[in-house]
């Protein structure tokens, strides 16, 4: 039994099924979450049909994709139209092996070129919409794919680069080491070099095909993007890789700007009641979805609720085993990190409208890498000229970052001035 | 586009609709693209062509009125409006001060609905989704009003040849204050997601210019041509109803672009309001009709062309008479139709996805420009 359980095939095993799990659900309530998001701030309710508050849509979405059928285009290359989504998703999900969940073993496999493995395997997924748009055979599939590709491309040198400068910071290309470095230094990532935080957030926000830089799948102007032609199971495979992609993004962006699992001012000790966080907010989960039940008139929602809070209360209790507590820490705040991160990303959505292509080019590439690059040049000069110290990181770091800021965009207005015309 | 049907290697030919999301309706344009860029382009209308036109010397005079309002079915209350306006003209009817200050205060409501949903679409269509649930939610309001009013919310009926079918309900007046209280609010909310927005302003800003010159030329009317900085606004320039005897301004634009249409029919909803107001303190009891027989009758060989301002311009009615119940020939005139004309003038040089913003600044509806 013991050999079973050390053999590192078996534990690997076990953890990527969990991971996989884990991550299926969360992707699927990750849709839920934007639907209801949206949905509070554009005044209406989102889901609330398929159970209680609409709890069951995830799975009532997933059932129907699934019973679609699975259309082919007569004219598309069949091979590669068949495979292209199961390259996206597939180079999606393989990255979360290398992301580090926790402390100590809270980790399916930890490469000290972590990092590297992400960025590489993730960058694969492109080459699932690039063919998926070519073997359509058809317009609006081939435009959107390219237009992703050009974008992907584009923003993947911006966050490279803003990514490089945590790498400086660290002095390593491991996940784990760039997370306990954070903890040594007592302070987070962000705030040695905001600007390259700010780089990777929109940079990431434009890899992820997520408004405002949504052009692939721009509807109102190519119906769809590359995924036009698909339909059925295939459609919500390109669908998950979408969303996958997107916690990828924000798990990222926690670990490596964020802390990772560490919880908020870990150094300061009298801060210690934030490591009940865990218990307190699984009881205020209850709690919201008792009174939730009470205001239901209808039975089953009552028993639903319930029973939702019941369960609520007894993994408050079995979370407030000291033990059990000190274990989840870890993944309870990395969890609570990359969910805020997503908020962002959906609040976006609802706020910005899209950019077009050629200004999208132009954030990337004349604003977003010069900002990065003089984050870069910045952060490996003082770390060479005073070390690891936090407020001249921090002082220079802005300073240049603001600097640079006002030189791109200054240098941007002349393009923007409108023709102007005498009135009649 | 016409003029060549030969196509080098680096140009394609898209069709955008009839079935596309953005062209709000059944529009098919068939743009000529180098890459992104479009060279030319060529509308094919008539997919919602209904033969009002014809339908009208059919239907008695009264008769013909419902139809108006499928024309522009955003906007039915000003397209009843100018209708009947055409039709008192040729019988030379007089109307009561209520009735009229009931016609303004309905049509400018309808105009801001009319423009609410072109906002809503219009920032939907350029990817910002938010705007369309806020303006709907204002919409609905108007509509509430209206069902209460007539019994019906987008193809009224509400006027009829005289003067009013309906008095007033008890809480017209209340109904309408309050609206317009909270709507001025509710327009610094739009304001504050899209008009200072560095993405919305790189979206419109220089996009789709069309220059004064050119707008009078295409005869263009509306917020489109205002836009272009031509204060022409058929409410000052002929005033009809009783708009002589209200205090508005008129907004232009300085640039002719998409943006600066935006900044117009923002105005426009702020001056209806306006507007409102006024013809709410003027409304008082009295006659709803004026004096019109049962059956209408305009002498054989009279004809009249009356013109109102509508939500989209200039929507005009030429009605002629034969002297029998039915008109002898309804001509109308809608401003869709006409401002569509501009569309190839705008878009040229510019990319596919701003065909989708100046599709959406010139503001149509296919079945007004269909009929």
């Amino acid at each position: 039994m013991q050999f079973l359980f050390r053999h590192p095939l078996i534990l690997s095993s076990i953890k990527i099924l969990v991971v996989f799990m884990a991550l299926s659900g969360v992707v699927a309530y990750l849709v839920y979450m934007e639907r209801k998001v949206l949905a509070f701030m554009q005044a209406r309710l989102g889901p609330m049909r398929v159970g209680p508050w609409g709890l069951l849509q995830p799975i009532a979405d997933g059932l129907k994709l699934l019973l679609k059928e699975d259309i082919v285009p007569a004219r598309a290359d069949k091979a590669v139209f068949l495979l292209s989504p199961v390259i996206s998703l597939v180079a999606a999900f393989s990255v979360f092996a290398a992301i580090p969940y926790g402390p100590g073993g809270w980790t399916i496999t930890n490469p000290n070129i972590g990092i590297l493995l992400i960025l590489g395997l993730s960058s694969l997924g492109i080459y699932g919409i690039i063919l998926g748009g070519w073997a359509s055979n058809s317009h609006y599939p081939l435009i959107g794919s390219l237009r992703s590709a050009a974008q992907l491309v584009s923003y993947e040198v911006a966050a490279g680069i803003a990514v490089v400068s945590v790498l400086l910071i660290a002095n390593s290309l491991s996940l784990v080491v760039i997370v306990n470095r954070q903890q040594q230094m007592g302070v987070w990532n962000v705030f040695l070099n905001p600007v390259a935080f700010v780089v990777y957030l929109i940079a990431g926000v434009a890899e992820t095909n997520r408004n405002p830089f949504d052009l692939p799948e721009a509807e109102s102007e190519l119906t769809g993007g590359f995924h036009t032609e698909y339909s059925g199971f295939r459609f919500s495979l390109y669908f998950l890789a979408e969303y996958t992609n997107m916690v990828l993004i924000s798990s990222l962006a926690v670990v490596l700007f964020l802390g990772g699992w560490l919880r908020p001012f870990s150094s300061l000790r009298w801060l210690w009641p934030l490591d009940y966080a865990p218990v307190v907010a699984l009881v205020g989960a209850g709690a919201f979805v008792l009174w939730l039940g009470l205001q239901s008139r209808v039975r089953g929602e009552r028993m639903f609720f319930a029973a939702l809070a019941i369960l609520c209360a007894a993994l408050a209790g079995v979370v407030g085993i000291p033990l059990v507590l000190s274990s989840i820490q870890g993944v309870f705040w990395l969890t609570v990190k990359v969910l805020a991160v997503l908020y962002a990303f959906i609040w976006y959505r609802a706020t910005f409208p899209r950019y077009r292509f050629d200004q999208l080019m132009t954030v990337g590439w004349r604003r977003l890498i010069p900002v990065a690059l003089s984050s870069l040049i910045v952060t490996a000069t003082m770390l060479i000229w005073t070390g690891y110290r936090v407020v001249p990181l921090l002082a220079a770091n802005l300073l240049a970052g603001i600097l640079t800021a006002w030189m791109v965009s200054v240098r941007g207005a002349g393009n923007r001035s409108r023709p102007t015309r005498e009135a009649i | 586009m016409t003029e060549t049907t030969f196509l080098d290697a680096n140009e394609l030919v898209i069709n955008m609709g009839p079935q596309h999301p953005a062209t709000h309706g059944v529009l098919r344009v068939k743009l000529k693209l180098s890459g992104e860029r479009v060279l030319g382009s060529e509308c094919v209308i008539g997919y919602l062509h209904r033969g009002v036109e014809k339908i009208a010397e059919n239907r008695t005079y009264a008769q013909f009125a419902p139809y108006t309002d499928r024309m522009d079915y955003v906007a039915g209350v000003t397209n009843g409006m100018g209708y009947c306006e055409a039709v008192e003209k040729l019988l030379g009817v007089e109307l009561p001060p209520r009735a009229q200050w009931t016609r303004m205060t309905l049509a400018e409501l309808q105009r801001i609905a009319s423009h609410l949903l072109w906002l809503g679409t219009h920032a939907l269509d350029l990817g910002a989704i938010t705007p369309l649930f806020y303006t709907f939610r204002e919409r609905e309001e108007i509509l509430s009003i209206f069902e209460n009013y007539c019994g019906a919310r987008l193809t009224t009926h509400a006027f009829r040849i005289g003067g009013l079918q309906y008095d007033l309900y008890d809480e017209f007046e209340n109904d309408i204050r309050k609206f317009c209280d909270d709507f001025l609010l509710k327009i610094d909310e739009y304001e504050q997601l899209l008009t200072t927005n560095r993405i919305w302003m790189g979206r419109t800003q220089g996009v789709g210019i069309l220059s004064a010159e050119d707008a009078i030329a295409l005869g263009v009317t509306g917020p489109v041509l205002r836009g272009s900085g031509v204060r022409w606004d058929l409410r000052k320039a002929q005033p009809y109803e009783a708009y002589d005897k209200v205090e508005f301004d008129v907004p232009i634009g300085e640039h002719g672009d998409t943006y600066d249409r935006y900044l117009v029919r923002i105005r426009e909803m702020r001056q209806s309001v306006r507007i409102i107001r006024q013809c709410l303190e003027r409304l008082e009891p009295g006659p709803i009709f004026g004096k019109v027989g049962k059956v209408i009758k305009p002498p054989a060989g009279t004809e009249v062309y009356h013109s109102i301002e509508g939500p989209k311009g200039e929507l005009g009615y030429y009605v002629v008479s034969d002297g029998t119940v039915n008109p002898y020939r309804v001509r109308i005139r809608p401003p869709s139709f006409v401002n569509l004309q501009a569309l190839d003038k705008m878009i040229r040089g510019h990319l596919v996805a701003d065909v989708v913003a100046i599709i959406g600044t010139i503001d149509i509806v296919l079945g007004e420009v269909d009929r």
